[in-house]
């Protein structure tokens, strides 16, 4: 792990008019680290992956980006055109529901090329052959490339969303419950591809889940969120093995063991 | 020479889904463990051995107290350290072998073995050779290796833990009742592993019910039940 964060987060607060969605969410990420924010369903937390991805203007705080040429940026302070250029290169935004992330009606092959095609490439044979590779790092079968993602099953979608994000070798990816509404076969299908391009590729990554199983898979550190604030945050098997605070200890005895 | 030092470790655990009772568990916990030294915690049940062994890991936090680990030269207080500090001393410094193996799907008993190394840049293949050296010396049949170990019996998935364990060399390693599901000779073959472990000069601290293991591996028992909590005595 480097020894310069890859994103530093001062008391990012974001309200929905007089709503809070989240309040003074503070923390720093170093490349090849994995953060997971865990809370139940209008804790905040997906608030706050919308607005440390740039999906959400934040109503105060910041989040600084250390960019490709090591400059130092507030990532709502970038232009429309920076912006853009960063959440199509240096950054993935897996969603929970692939149709969000995914053009349904390209094939699979153009889903996974034209992010390529987003940073200048124009090679075709070049930008078949890297999707060609990407489909089978996910384990999707070759024939299928000229094939529309509506063909596919749910976890088949899931890895093709997953391909395309990863395709501009991205250094920090963002994901929304990737396992959410996935069998259970499936969903450990999916979790074990991404435990294992994570660290091959050495990712940055802020994934947000309810499920602790998960977290507890993926991620060094957590953040737990109750009511739009961070209420608990440690290295992942601290805080699971050792929750102190109330919430924490509730959502924790609450897991189901089989 | 210390390689692991424990100060005036004190928890209590609070329940807040019980009205907030307070557990207290041990208090002023001090013992030293020196390079080649295999130091077993002793006392019953529930006097705060698997505590202990948390705290030193970093899993569960403390109250009081600092549990210092040589690495690069200087000792580090783990208990008081950032989660980025705590990772880079598991990678480097203090490795576990914990009582039962958390599986993740689909990954293969050999890749659970070799993965520590791979983690630190050993080249894949070179890396399973050398799990599959482990397993081979646990007895866990050729057949399992490629399977994931989820379904394995309790015996055997202790094997690929303890060969996940040992596969690494940190000099400080955690052992948590490492034989407890094991039969004679598998028990055997951890006693000689432990051995080699204390030639290669790494400090162990660990917890083992077993009488002739625990005479076996021991140089040293530090007895729990002295790091009571007064308020609870």
């Amino acid at each position: 792990m480097s020894d310069e964060p890859l994103l530093r987060v001062n008391n990012l607060t974001k309200y929905y008019g007089a709503r809070l969605g989240c309040a003074d969410v503070s923390f720093e990420l170093y490349p090849g680290e994995v953060l997971a924010i865990v809370g139940e369903s209008g804790s905040g937390k997906t608030t706050l992956l919308n607005t440390l991805s740039a999906n959400l203007e934040p109503s105060s705080g910041e989040a600084l980006y250390r960019m490709r040429d090591e400059t130092w940026r507030d990532i709502y302070a970038l232009s429309e055109a920076e912006r853009r250029f960063l959440t199509r290169t240096d950054w993935g935004f897996v969603h929970q529901n692939p149709a969000d992330g995914l053009r349904m009606s390209v094939s699979a092959g153009a889903n996974v090329g034209e992010r390529l095609m987003a940073v200048g490439d124009r090679h075709y044979g070049r930008i078949r052959d890297t999707a060609l590779d990407w489909l089978g790092r996910v384990e999707i079968a070759a024939d299928r490339i000229d094939d529309q993602p509506r063909s596919f099953s749910g976890g088949m979608r899931q890895r093709l969303q997953i391909a395309r994000n990863l395709v501009t070798g991205p250094r920090l990816v963002f994901m929304d419950e990737p396992t959410g509404g996935l069998d259970v076969s499936v969903q450990a299908r999916l979790l074990d591809l991404v435990r294992q391009l994570v660290s091959e590729l050495g990712l940055s990554a802020i994934v947000v889940t309810h499920d602790l199983a998960v977290a507890r898979l993926l991620s060094h550190r957590m953040m737990v969120m109750k009511g739009g604030h961070v209420i608990e945050a440690g290295l992942t098997d601290r805080v699971l093995d050792d929750p102190r605070e109330p919430y924490t200890q509730l959502l924790v005895s609450s897991i189901l063991q089989v | 020479m210390t390689a692991l030092r424990v100060r005036n470790l004190a928890k209590t655990f609070t329940m807040h889904l019980r009205g907030g009772i307070s557990l207290p568990v041990v208090e002023n916990v001090t013992f030293d463990v020196a390079p080649g030294e295999c130091v077993v915690l002793g006392g019953p049940s529930g006097a705060g051995k698997s505590s202990i062994l948390k705290m030193v890991y970093g899993n569960y936090g403390v109250d009081r107290g600092a549990v210092e680990i040589a690495h690069e030269g200087a000792m580090v207080d783990l208990a008081s350290a950032d989660p980025r500090t705590v990772l880079t001393l598991r990678r480097d410094a203090i490795g576990y072998v914990s009582q039962f193996l958390r599986t993740v799907p689909r990954v293969t008993a050999l890749d659970v073995v070799a993965e520590p190394l791979v983690v630190r840049g050993v080249d894949k293949v070179e890396a399973q050779g050398r799990a599959g050296e482990m397993l081979h010396r646990l007895n866990l049949p050729e057949r399992l290796w490629g399977l994931p170990p989820a379904t394995f019996s309790g015996g055997e998935q202790q094997r690929v833990n303890i060969a996940r364990g040992f596969i690494t060399h940190h000099p400080v390693l955690l052992l948590d009742e490492p034989t407890a599901s094991l039969d004679a000779v598998n028990r055997a073959v951890v006693v000689d592993m432990i051995a080699d472990k204390k030639r290669a000069g790494v400090a162990m601290l660990g917890i083992f019910h077993d009488e002739e293991v625990r005479q076996a591996v021991a140089d040293r028992i530090v007895d729990v039940t002295g790091f009571a909590p007064r308020a609870a005595a």
